[in-house]
């Protein structure tokens, strides 16, 4: 082994002694500020709400809570927010993520956390049956639809490159399988013909990115011919000046919302679900590319009907469809992929 | 010369090895006193701290922030049982994102391996302007947060590519993303010990006749392979880890391009936190074997430090 | 030694692979971050969240980095200098954090520190709060970055051997002195090289830090966490703008570190090529 000769000569202490000196004190410095930080006071005189949502909706509570200060009601009132994937926040708000709001992307995640004991089961029982917001599956195209994809059997022709997110982590993508599903069933094909189509769409997919918001790059990024995805995420990238179309198909799912509070919720949260549900709130929804729950409301935009537009209820409902097709072993959709693997899986 | 031989268990630390020298009569008074002698306090506590705490605190620390919390992984992921857990391991998606992670994790390691000795040979014994600039980009692809590199390399070696490649869903666009946030170990490993390293020997064995090229393979390499080992290691553990930076770039597709921490988090998202703690379990039980290994051979090129 | 004939090819390889592989999408990251205009990247970097966010992301790398670096040098020592039964296993464990996967990392500690976790009564009947605030969001940033001291360290200590250090010992000199005059300066640059590694890491963490703090904004918000919701709102921008700021901060800990380094180059004298 090597040997090195003995430090005679060099300057040793000195400079360490600083650096260590200097070190110490900036990590003192910044754990004064850190304690300061953490000990920030947690509401303002109006009251503070705590909001645990999914992601997309986070330019859209922007302009909501900005709204919500200028009323009555919401005037000095803090609102902490908190965006995530719709199934990790519902996850984290069970584990001990302080909420008072929470907002998410399907029923399945409210489901988990009245389960944990953290919202009331009768969080439903609303003139809006515990929906904030609707939305629909479209499809997300070039500008001027290049390729000409405005039905659900575009999608299947050769050569057209689907984006869909992976079924497994991500909301969205059950709900984009479960349009094109049912979409089949409204068209009058049987159970065996839609599942004949599912793997068809999946047998086209091009890329199947973890998160909607993922696929979203991806196919900003040039990938793919069309992209499944919520119709407020398309209308939130176009008027991002994104080069994107939003395409209604005939026949869509209705993507619906759920909110509620939880039992320990401050007046100040009951406050601003109020407003969310309220007309003004409702139209703030509105312009961002949600479609509101109130009927009022959403006669005065101009959202595109599609000829026909289904529930989840039409293909099972959640608990079922959740077990049926989308359980990570035994679901269809996971039989569908090993099948597709199967047969294309190189070595 | 110290009369009582090699100690090999001195740890230079308080405490261990043999007493002190400067307790012998006669010894002490005529070397100078070194400028700074710590505080009788400092030099007890340092002795108390390091002869049995030492390595208990270490472990203790290791524990509390690694060994623990992953003890639970593998609670959770046989909470359902063996049958449960071998279902989740052998479901035909999992053993294919298991196989892709660990080959191209290890093709990635050895790759950058080999570039890594290269780059740290130019950093060290070559001489250029601009040198210190390219040492400090080095480290930049590990600051760069996942999700912004994982951009990045999507836009560069995308659809849209200036530079004309496409590997958006392919395997070697995963590949590069790995080559890409592997590169800082496998250099910065190398680095240090070949600066360390004497140029006595390489001078008395270039005297004793041997060639440049027998000095390079017979001398050089030999001391710096456990330190490139070491690097390779770590580029094989954070390469098989990785999700954020692959993700964008690798299409996520079942079956070709979906790695293995991708599918955990799905099965997270899934609310399936014994299958996602299953497969993980697997994966760091094939990496701790590879590491293994590789130490195994890090301690043989290592020769101990006896005279 | 190379023969000279090697030395450019080797060199120019070198420099190529460096900028394709690093040079090119870390100038994109710069590019992008400035194209649209100097305005508005300042803009982008002043907004309060991210503000708040660069805040507690360096509090976190000032808390978790010394911890590890201790950790890292005391290890180094101990496997380097010592031989006891199980010192194998202990070198390979301490690589696990980086094969496990960043959101398996952030489930485990919730797993033990959770409200519903192993230590969750525990912790919630003395007030103490890990998931979802600081203290967690350290936790997970120091178990990711936990190897790299360790593996910078350990090789320059084994390769160094201990013969200087011995011979202080029986020149009289005290242990703590013994490690501040002669090993902490032979492992100096594998040190500043394993600071600076802990320190890239931990400004870069993502997947772990997500998962533990509850990525509320303005109080267990990162920098990551921040740059990462940019990009889903289609603000590039404010993202790669982040993404400068953390290479900067790397930078600078790099700069720092190796400031001291030059003196010895000169003194070791360049090896002979």
């Amino acid at each position: 082994m090597h040997r090195k000769p003995l430090h005679s000569g060099e300057p040793l202490g000195a400079p360490a002694r600083r650096l260590r000196l200097g070190r110490g004190a900036a990590i003192g410095a910044l754990a004064i500020c850190g304690l300061a930080f953490s000990a920030l006071p947690a509401g303002a005189s109006g009251g503070s709400v705590s909001l645990v949502a999914y992601s997309t909706p986070k330019p859209a509570y922007s302009a909501l809570v900005a709204a919500f200060a200028k009323t009555k009601a919401g005037a000095g009132v803090t609102v902490s927010s908190s965006f995530g994937p719709s199934g990790t926040q519902a996850t984290s708000v069970v584990d001990g993520l302080p909420a008072d709001l929470v907002n998410f992307s399907l029923t399945p995640d409210m489901t988990k956390v009245v389960k944990a004991g953290l919202v009331s089961s009768s969080w439903d029982r609303t003139a809006t049956k515990g929906m904030v917001t609707n939305s629909i599956v479209s499809f997300i195209v070039r500008p001027g639809n290049p390729k000409h994809i405005t039905t659900w059997a575009d999608l299947v022709k050769p050569g057209v490159k689907v984006i869909t997110p992976n079924v497994f982590s991500s909301g969205s993508a059950k709900w984009n399988l479960m349009a094109a599903y049912g979409a089949q069933l409204s068209l009058g094909k049987s159970a065996a013909q839609a599942q004949s189509y599912l793997t068809a769409l999946l047998k086209n997919a091009v890329a199947q990115p973890a998160s909607a918001s993922a696929a979203l790059q991806t196919f900003l990024s040039g990938q793919g011919d069309v992209l499944l995805d919520y119709e407020d995420d398309g209308l939130y990238a176009k008027s991002q000046g994104e080069p994107v179309s939003v395409i209604t198909p005939p026949q869509t799912i209705l993507i619906q919302n759920p909110i509620a509070v939880t039992k320990t919720a401050s007046p100040a949260a009951k406050a601003f679900l109020a407003y969310l549900l309220s007309p003004a709130g409702q139209t703030v929804w509105g312009k961002q590319g949600y479609r509101p729950v109130l009927p009022s409301v959403a006669a005065k935009f101009s959202f595109p009907k599609p000829k026909t537009l289904f529930t989840i209820n039409k293909v099972g409902g959640w608990t079922t469809v959740n077990t049926k097709f989308f359980d990570p072993t035994t679901g269809i959709v996971a039989k569908i992929e090993q099948s597709l693997g199967v047969s294309t899986a190189s070595s | 010369m110290s009369s009582t031989g090699v100690v090999v268990d001195d740890l230079g630390l308080p405490g261990s090895g043999n007493a002190p020298a400067d307790h012998r009569p006669g010894r002490g008074h005529r070397r100078r006193r070194p400028p700074s002698v710590p505080p009788p306090a400092l030099a007890a506590a340092g002795r108390v701290v390091s002869r049995a705490g030492g390595p208990a605190l270490a472990v203790t620390y290791l524990s509390l922030l690694v060994l623990l919390p992953l003890a639970a992984v593998v609670a959770k992921a046989f909470s359902g049982g063996w049958s449960t857990f071998w279902a989740e391991v052998t479901n035909p998606v999992a053993v294919s994102a298991l196989e892709l992670t660990l080959v191209l994790s290890a093709i990635v390691a050895v790759v950058n391996s080999i570039a890594g000795l290269a780059i740290s040979w130019v950093l060290v014994r070559d001489d250029f302007p601009g040198k210190s600039l390219v040492s400090a980009v080095i480290d930049l692809p590990f600051a760069l947060p996942t999700v912004v590199a994982g951009l990045t390399l999507l836009t560069l070696y995308g659809v849209n590519s200036p530079l004309h490649v496409d590997l958006a869903g392919t395997r070697l666009g995963v590949a590069a993303a790995l080559l890409f946030v592997t590169l800082p170990f496998c250099v910065r490993s190398v680095q240090p010990v070949l600066a360390e390293l004497d140029a006595e020997t390489e001078d008395a064995a270039a005297s004793l006749g041997a060639t440049r090229r027998q000095v390079l393979f017979r001398v050089i390499l030999p001391s710096v392979l456990p330190s490139v080992l070491a690097g390779a290691g770590l580029a094989f553990a954070r390469a098989v880890g990785e999700f954020g930076s692959i993700a964008l770039i690798s299409g996520n597709l079942p079956f070709k391009t979906e790695v293995a921490s991708s599918y955990i988090f799905g099965l997270a998202q899934s609310d399936d936190f014994t299958g996602a703690s299953a497969v993980s379990v697997v994966l760091v039980s094939i990496a701790l074997v590879v590491l293994l290994v590789i130490g195994w051979f890090r301690r043989r090129f290592d020769i101990p430090d006896t005279i | 030694m190379k023969g000279s004939r090697w030395r450019l090819p080797l060199r120019y390889g070198v420099l190529a692979y460096l900028a394709l592989l690093v040079v090119v999408p870390v100038g994109a990251v710069f590019y992008h971050a400035f194209s649209p205009g100097l305005g508005k990247a300042w803009d982008a970097f002043t907004t309060p969240d991210g503000l708040h966010a660069l805040v507690l992301t360096l509090l976190v790398v000032a808390v978790a980095v010394p911890l590890n670096t201790v950790f890292g040098v005391g290890v180094s020592l101990i496997l380097a200098r010592q031989r006891f039964p199980g010192a194998w296993l202990l070198d390979a464990l301490i690589d696990i954090p980086l094969a496990v996967s960043p959101v398996i990392i952030g489930l485990s500690l919730i797993l033990v520190y959770g409200h519903t976790g192993w230590w969750g009564n525990w912790l919630a009947a003395r007030g103490i709060t890990v998931i979802f605030s600081v203290p967690g969001i350290i936790m997970a940033s120091a178990a990711v970055s936990l190897p790299y001291v360790v593996r910078e360290v350990l090789p320059v200590l084994q390769e160094i051997g201990t013969e200087q250090e011995q011979a202080a010992r029986t020149l009289g000199a005290g242990p703590i002195t013994v490690f501040r005059r002669i090993t902490l300066p032979s492992i100096r640059r594998g040190l500043a090289y394993g600071v600076t590694l802990t320190t890239a890491r931990v400004l870069g963490e993502f997947g772990a830090v997500s998962v533990v703090s509850g990525a509320i904004a303005g109080k267990t918000q990162t920098y990551t966490i921040f740059i990462s919701q940019s990009i889903d709102n289609l603000e590039p921008q404010a993202a790669y703008v982040g993404a400068v700021v953390l290479c900067l901060a790397a930078l600078i800990v790099l700069s720092l570190l190796t400031l001291t380094d030059r003196n010895r180059d000169a003194w070791h004298g360049k090896v002979a090529t």
